[in-house]
């Protein structure tokens, strides 16, 4: 918490353990162990089942659409790259950096998340593969469901950290930061909602009337209150995010930065798995 | 260690518990409610463990004399069969999950720091949310008793199809589910913790191969904790997706296998079968040497059969399925695999008999129950390896003859140690001590009434006596050996009232003991009875195994090395405390709201209603518990310093 150790911080090493491992990153590690069997169940039950359709389950090959997940795998991949950077950031205390990349890690992660409501709803009212409707949609949505849960709460992190990063040094001599952290959470969060909506939106509207100017007008009407409510959360977002004196927040967070990005990659390495045994094994 | 001091994390807030603002406030109270409800110490939150595991055995001690008084005699009519189903699965889910697991929780946290010469364990507050959240879930699992739903009864292992909506309908089910994910939650936190402590916290000198075998064997049970309950909190999952939302997971028209749950179940049930002993066998290596004063025989050979006992129980879980026609390919693997592991059990026994061979034994309550241990976990893995060969288990299956199996390995295994350890390290943890004549008399009332209990149903269940039947006919032959045991049940149940009533009356009046009474050779005999807050007043330096043995034998070099790190350790600004938290306990509270939400109140039957009381009540639980973790982030890690007088020379 405090800033007050000396000299350099070795970022591999810490004395006061038996094993120079920080306590925070093995236990990261334990969880992820853990983890691993969590998804491993489910991965499994998915892949039984595969094997065993009753009749009437429509085919995952007639249901998927292989580009869109792609497209979301690769930003997720991207986002990856994006967390990696923000620990180097921290590591060499490059506040500025950190936040861009943090944020950046937000934005994609924020793609997959809409990609996969995207691809639930249209599973579901195009396709009609419900969760209840077969065994597919069972075990699909309960899987991928439960991977894109893990993502949230990711999401959700990165959120609290990037938030993190603007508390004063001294809170006991700025007796309103508590409430301006509040303020900047539900900023964010309606950002983020009020953000995917609005894609989705536009999405939604250009798949009916196809990309026109009329399609924009038709739609800024539909959505106007979330614009608003957009533009006014994104305000805010930028005023609780100006320099406002010295924050607490440096090189010795980085642990708690690279804690995190230990689970955000593994959530990443789990898609990977499911992009393979779930979407691509369907098209050998 | 010292170093430990320098840690950035340490210097916040020295030798105050500054408030930085209302939400931030840390609790400093040391005695009455609040200081439980927000200790992040290890000995406090042990305690709170045992006592909580300690009443859920006399529930389920209830539950098993009331099982034992409807099969008295034939035909009886003490319980109706829905009743007697639902005693069946409280009794075996309260003594697994709520009365045996947190016992042995309660000594991993109480006796594991102080074995590694540690002031508390890694992640402290996560500890007390460990607790809160056992307790939520054993609130949950039992809540069914007070509502008109009942209680859950579709037994511990609520095998699908019978444990899905159709079959049992209603929310006792859901509650069991709830309740065991929960108990699922609170274990994997506090294994993560207890595996980060041994790994991480030990003293400086202590290796891996200098560990007591106790906390050996803790990390061993946390590992199997972290990787055997994901599967039983997927299969729940996938239950709980069934009963809820409508899901196919295990609905057999719909291209569902009921089998899987099955599996999924024993992937994580045998594993837990070890959890639930491996403790014991720790226990059981730290009485016995101290007992026969004789070092423990073969220390190496003890560690890596545990750990080996570790990895094979990943691998024998289909031996409880060996009539579900998994083929005699599968078969023959697992009755392989479930000999193979009788291999490191007995090489344990073996070391165990080595030990007391040519030691000076000293015949204490502690050294009686160890003994019963060895004796009835014997005859209980004996019966064990009778399951592995599959074509005798077909015979054995579902009858009398497994209950007898495995309330040997849990009752004469893990019960009979863990009431030893409670013998053992009570001078440790009260300063007062058991007398010894009605210690031993707890012990030979439980050992008579424990056989005489148990032994006849052997016979009982060859003869066929079907498990989890409510009651029986006059003409079957197994009269006898039910009367037998159920007298037994009741001489069982005197000698765990005269073991406990003994226990409350040393609480209060028993003879004051002085450091170190048992002459003991670990590192937790070091220490003032009962231990002070911080545990070592200097972070003790460990020179060989037993290493409180060599202390003994070395005052003069011990304690001028003592002099030395105790002055470095002032000069970094004496020994760190950290803050006690409130968060973990709402975190708790928010637990078991968002759980009573999804497990007990009704869903609103009209589609039209986005946000019913269900959903509302989950997420008003929900809610509480995000911002209780948040503000515990937000609070962060500090603690004060504290510079104790020197009080452990007058001990």
């Amino acid at each position: 918490m405090s800033n007050t150790a000396t000299g350099a911080i070795d970022h591999h090493f810490d004395p006061s353990t038996s094993t120079g491992i920080p306590n925070k990153k093995l236990l990261m590690w334990l969880f992820l162990a853990s983890d691993c069997m969590f998804f491993g169940c489910l991965i499994s039950t998915h892949l039984i089942y595969r094997l065993h359709p009753p009749p009437g389950v429509p085919s995952a090959r007639s249901v998927f659409s292989i580009e869109l997940t792609s497209f979301s795998t690769f930003i997720l991949l991207m986002s990856s790259l994006m967390m990696a950077l923000a620990v180097n950031a921290i590591q060499k205390n490059n506040l500025k950096s950190l936040r861009a990349s943090l944020l950046t890690t937000i934005f994609f992660g924020c793609i997959f998340l809409g990609c996969q409501v995207y691809e639930f709803n249209n599973f579901v009212f195009e396709k009609h593969l419900t969760i209840t409707n077969s065994i597919l949609g069972t075990t699909f949505f309960t899987l991928t469901g439960t991977h894109g849960c893990h993502v949230a709460v990711g999401v959700f992190w990165l959120m609290l950290m990037y938030i993190r990063t603007f508390q004063p040094k001294d809170v006991s001599r700025d007796p309103r930061w508590f409430l301006r952290n509040v303020l900047h959470i539900v900023a964010f969060l309606a950002t983020i909602l009020l953000g995917m909506r609005l894609v989705l939106g536009v999405v939604r509207g250009m798949e009916a009337t196809g990309a026109n100017l009329g399609t924009l007008g038709h739609f800024a009407h539909g959505y106007f209150a979330e614009l608003l409510g957009a533009v006014v959360s994104v305000g805010l977002l930028r005023w609780l995010a100006r320099p406002r004196g010295e924050v607490g927040f440096n090189e010795a967070n980085a642990i708690d930065v690279e804690m995190m990005g230990l689970y955000w990659h593994f959530v990443d390495i789990v898609w990977i798995v499911i992009f393979t045994v779930v979407y691509l094994l369907e098209y050998l | 260690m010292a170093d430990a001091i320098a840690k950035s994390d340490f210097l916040g807030g020295e030798e105050k518990a500054a408030p930085k603002s209302l939400v931030l406030w840390r609790p400093t109270a040391k005695t009455g409610l609040i200081s439980w409800l927000t200790t992040v110490d290890h000995k406090r939150i042990g305690f709170l463990y045992g006592i909580s595991a300690l009443f859920f055995f006399l529930v389920g001690g209830v539950e098993a004399l009331l099982i034992r008084l409807q099969l008295a005699v034939p035909n009886n009519h003490v319980l109706t069969s829905t009743q007697y189903n639902e005693m069946f699965t409280m009794h075996a889910t309260t003594m697994i999950f709520l009365a045996i697991m947190p016992l042995s929780a309660a000594f991993f946290n109480f006796i594991m720091p102080l074995q590694i010469g540690a002031r508390d364990v890694a992640f402290p507050r996560l500890n007390a949310f460990s607790f809160w959240t056992f307790l939520a879930g054993a609130i949950i699992v039992n809540l069914g008793w007070f509502l008109k739903s009942g209680a859950p009864d579709a037994g511990w292992f609520s095998y699908a199809p019978l444990s899905t909506r159709t079959y049992t309908p209603g929310h006792a089910l859901d509650m069991w589910v709830m309740g065991i994910q929960l108990l699922g939650v609170a274990s994997i936190a506090a294994s993560l913790n207890f595996i980060g402590t041994i790994i991480n916290l030990r003293a400086p000198g202590m290796t891996m191969m200098r560990l007591p075998v106790f906390t050996w064997m803790t990390l061993v049970t946390a590992f199997l904790i972290v990787l055997a309950f994901p599967a039983i909190t997927i299969a729940l999952v996938e239950l709980m997706m069934d009963r809820l939302f409508g899901t196919n997971f295990f609905e057999v028209s719909n291209g569902g296998m009921p089998i899987l749950w099955t599996h999924l179940f024993w992937v994580f049930g045998h594993p837990e079968v070890y959890i639930l002993i491996l403790p014991g066998m720790g226990i059981i290596s730290e009485i016995l040497p101290t007992f026969s004063r004789k070092p423990l025989f073969g220390y190496p050979i003890v560690v890596f059969s545990g750990a080996s006992i570790g990895f094979l129980g990943f691998g024998v879980w289909s031996h409880h399925m060996f009539t579900t026609g998994m083929g005699t390919m599968g078969t023959a693997a697992f009755a392989f695999t479930t000999m193979a592991i009788a291999v490191p059990t007995g090489v344990k026994i073996f070391n165990w008999i080595g030990t007391m061979w040519g030691g000076h034994l000293k015949m204490r309550t502690p050294m009686m129950f160890a003994l019963g241990f060895i004796w009835l976990f014997m005859l209980g893995g004996f019966s064990g390896v009778m399951h592995a060969a599959a074509p005798a288990d077909s015979q054995q299956h579902n009858s009398y003859f497994v209950v007898a199996h495995f309330h040997y390995v849990l009752i004469g295994g893990s019960l009979f140690s863990l009431l030893a350890g409670i013998h053992y390290w009570f001078p440790l943890m009260f300063g007062r001590k058991v007398s010894e004549f009605w210690g031993k008399l707890s012990f030979w009332v439980i050992f008579l009434g424990f056989n005489t209990t148990f032994f006849p149903l052997h016979f009982v269940g060859l003869d066929g006596m079907p498990r989890r039947t409510f009651t029986y006919d006059a003409n079957m032959g197994w009269n006898q050996g039910n009367l037998v045991s159920t007298i037994g049940a009741f001489i069982l149940g005197l000698g765990v009232a005269i073991y406990f009533g003994v226990m409350i009356y040393t609480f209060f009046k028993g003879e004051r003991t002085t450091k170190d009474p048992w002459d003991a050779r670990t590192l937790e005999w070091s220490l003032p009875n009962p231990p002070p807050e911080y545990n070592y007043r200097v972070i003790p330096t460990v020179h060989t195994r037993d290493d409180w043995w060599y202390e003994k034998h070395h005052q003069a070099e011990v304690a001028a090395e003592k002099a030395r790190h105790g002055a470095e350790e002032a000069a970094h600004g004496g020994i760190h405390m950290p803050f006690q938290s409130i968060y973990p306990f709402t975190a708790g509270i928010g637990i078991l709201i968002g759980a009573i939400g999804i497990a007990v109140v009704d869903a609103n039957p009209d589609p039209h209603v986005i946000v019913g009381a269900k959903l509302a009540v989950t997420l008003v639980g929900a809610f509480i518990m995000i911002v209780s973790i948040y503000l515990w982030s937000l609070e962060g890690n500090e603690g004060y310093h504290l510079h104790p007088e020197d009080e452990e020379g007058h001990s």
